[in-house]
């Protein structure tokens, strides 16, 4: 086989490189500009957003400044407004929802990847990634006409005679409220934890489970201390992708939550998220500074779940060892 | 594909060609029909029932006029009037001098049906109708009186077992006429509330829990035992909650219906002032209902389109001669006559 001889130089390599026209043929210089304009045109939206919101906030920026941030005032008649019992609310009934939501969702993830039998893992697989898909009001219907009565009825007097010593359990059951909306928030966020995770714990190797079965281990050993921590990643992704959608949930939350601006210990007290402030009293607001007032809501919610988010891309950064396969 | 260049620029002609073929086509094929005239108004939710039965038949009689109607709200209504993007708005509450000093044109109030706002109540054990005083009224929505079986309800409950159950008090949750009735209402009662809280379509409410509307108002009454809200007459009636009396600046117990209403905007007949922007509670006269409120559709002076102007003439007059007839059927009280005169002339000041 004999060499091509290569040219070499530089003029020579000026007349193999192609030219623009040789390059929108081959599709390489078009793909390379459209998809830069695809990815561009995200970040413009929502630096266009954020301008919008910060610009119509001015007027309750000079007027209130940073302790917007920590008052808990709600007076549309005085112009008097303070963001802390929304901030709480979301906060609230988000960690409330992830933290029923987390173990259900992680432990069905884990029945359905490695102790069901296939067909029936498949099966419901199917039916609860359907869930993910129902709009959120159709949830909040489910809280109004089923959650809040049972609540009401029997879940909250139930959690008063046996936990009612907690400070966290007491006061009147109404049955909407903190609770209820965590509940619903949490139903709503199972259906993406289980599909996400249950994906990423059927991607680890099957060669990691048999190392683990090889040295003694039983299947929940080897499940739980082996195959879990290398999901990890994943897993964890699944759980902040469903905090993001509790802190922005509208309608299901608005419809159970009670409408009421006030910070409670109990979480049968009722209360107020940000989104649900804005869905409620946004159309019918008047007078600048009240419309204003929930437009800087708004910002501050969009802020929240960037440091929401932010810390949790950094803890997930802080925990992922160099060089492991993740 | 080889030669994607080529490709897109294919696709592209083709794209244009279709694209000219449909224009050509429809507009040669099919000539336009005679587009209808079409008004827009938005604003309140209280009044749709009523308006959407006037504007469907109004259009019925005159079937190049349509007219469209959002419900999005009384503040809404006032927004998007004074900025333009409606011909005219609804409202419950009249609008603010405030409010007024924004418009580019006077704006007309043209009162339309009223409206009564109830205490719905849902007290175990007691399905009967209750007497409320006002100095109850406010002192539950102060949380001042937090027992059913209080000495002051009591006191104008002789005979009926009230039980020692706490009062829930709900409230609307967003910012709504019915809202401003009712705190018109309790400060026009009370100083002690009128410095407190005041009245606007949204307050600071010093206790309760917030539903959303009408209906979530309704829906958190009939679901909690013990249950106190405030909802328009409307949605007491067909959601069939017991709603109580409550007594007049005449000192009689009255219960809302139509003629109490009615009689409550008679009582003002001859104070209403020119352009009709008045709180009718706690009206003075024995048969007054004092919880009622006008409902106004906001018109322009100063319309350009001359045919929107007259159709808006048109349907007004219309509105207050014949649609008025359709008001009790749906639960609204009618304006009292001598209102409606003073409104007919109101209609020659639209130019």
């Amino acid at each position: 086989m004999a060499d091509i001889p290569v040219p070499a130089g530089r003029a020579a390599a000026k007349r193999r490189r192609p030219t623009v026209i040789q390059g929108l043929r081959n599709g390489d210089t078009f793909a390379h500009v459209f998809t830069l304009l695809c990815a561009a045109s995200i970040l413009l939206v929502t630096a266009a957003l954020v301008y919008q919101l910060y610009a119509n906030s001015t007027l309750p920026l000079h007027k209130f400044g940073w302790r917007f941030l920590f008052e808990s005032t709600w007076d549309p008649v005085n112009g008097d407004f303070g963001a802390l019992p929304f901030i709480y609310g979301t906060l609230v009934t988000s960690a409330l929802a992830l933290l029923i939501a987390v173990p259900m969702g992680v432990g069905a993830a884990i029945f359905l990847s490695e102790l069901a039998p296939p067909r029936i893992s498949n099966g419901m697989t199917f039916i609860i990634e359907l869930l993910a898909a129902v709009p959120s009001v159709i949830y909040g219907l489910l809280g109004i006409f089923i959650l809040v009565p049972f609540l009401r009825q029997y879940g909250e007097p139930f959690l008063k005679r046996t936990l009612g010593f907690l400070p966290l359990f007491q006061g009147p059951a109404y049955g909407v409220g903190m609770l209820a909306a965590g509940l619903v928030l949490a139903i709503m966020v199972v259906p993406f934890i289980i599909s996400v995770s249950r994906d990423v714990l059927m991607a680890v190797p099957v060669e990691q489970r048999e190392a683990a079965l090889a040295l003694g281990a039983t299947k929940w050993e080897s499940t739980w201390q082996v195959v879990v921590p290398f999901a990890r990643i994943g897993i964890m992704a699944s759980i902040f992708l469903s905090l993001a959608r509790a802190l922005g949930e509208t309608m299901a939350v608005t419809m159970v939550i009670g409408g009421t601006p006030a910070i409670s210990a109990s979480v049968f007290a009722p209360g107020y998220s940000i989104a649900a402030v804005i869905a409620d009293q946004f159309a019918e607001a008047t007078g600048n500074l009240y419309i204003h007032t929930l437009i800087e809501l708004g910002l501050v919610l969009f802020a929240l779940t960037i440091v929401i988010n932010g810390l949790a891309r950094l803890f997930i950064i802080s925990t992922t060892e160099k060089g492991s396969a993740h | 594909m080889r030669k994607p260049l080529t490709f897109t620029i294919m696709m592209a002609g083709i794209a244009l060609v279709l694209g000219c073929f449909a224009t050509f086509h429809s507009s040669s094929a099919v000539p336009a029909p005679a587009a209808p005239s079409t008004l827009t108004g938005a604003g309140a939710s209280f009044p749709y029932p009523i308006y959407s039965k006037w504007f469907s038949d109004y259009n019925k009689l005159h079937s190049d006029i349509e007219i469209n109607y959002q419900s999005i709200g009384s503040g809404g209504g006032i927004k998007q009037l004074l900025s333009g993007t409606v011909d005219f708005g609804a409202s419950d509450a009249p609008m603010t001098d405030e409010q007024l000093g924004q418009a580019k044109t006077k704006i007309l109030h043209f009162p339309t049906v009223l409206g009564a706002v109830v205490p719905s109540y849902n007290i175990t054990g007691v399905p009967q109708e209750l007497n409320f005083t006002p100095e109850v009224l406010v002192g539950i929505y102060l949380g001042r009186i937090t027992k059913w079986n209080d000495p002051e309800i009591a006191k104008s409950n002789k005979g009926v077992n009230l039980p020692a159950e706490d009062i829930v008090v709900i409230h609307r949750s967003e910012a709504s006429g019915t809202s401003y009735v009712w705190t018109d209402y309790l400060s026009k009662v009370s100083r002690e509330w009128e410095s407190k809280v005041g009245r606007s379509t949204s307050v600071k409410w010093p206790v309760g829990l917030g539903g959303k509307g009408n209906e979530g108002v309704t829906g958190l009454v009939k679901q909690q035992p013990g249950a106190i809200g405030y909802v328009e007459l409307l949605y007491a009636i067909q959601n069939q909650i017991p709603y109580g009396k409550v007594r007049n600046s005449a000192g009689e117990f009255v219960k809302a219906d139509l003629a109490s209403v009615t009689a409550a905007a008679s009582a003002f007949s001859k104070s209403m002032p020119e352009d009709f922007r008045i709180s009718i509670t706690n009206a003075p006269g024995k048969a007054a209902y004092p919880i009622c409120s006008f409902t106004y559709l906001l018109v322009p002076t100063k319309i350009a389109d001359a045919g929107k102007k007259q159709i808006i003439k048109n349907f007004l007059t219309w509105m207050l001669n014949d649609g008025q007839k359709d008001a009790e059927p749906l639960s609204y009280a009618r304006l009292p006559k001598e209102v409606v005169a003073k409104e007919l002339n109101q209609i020659s000041q639209i130019q």
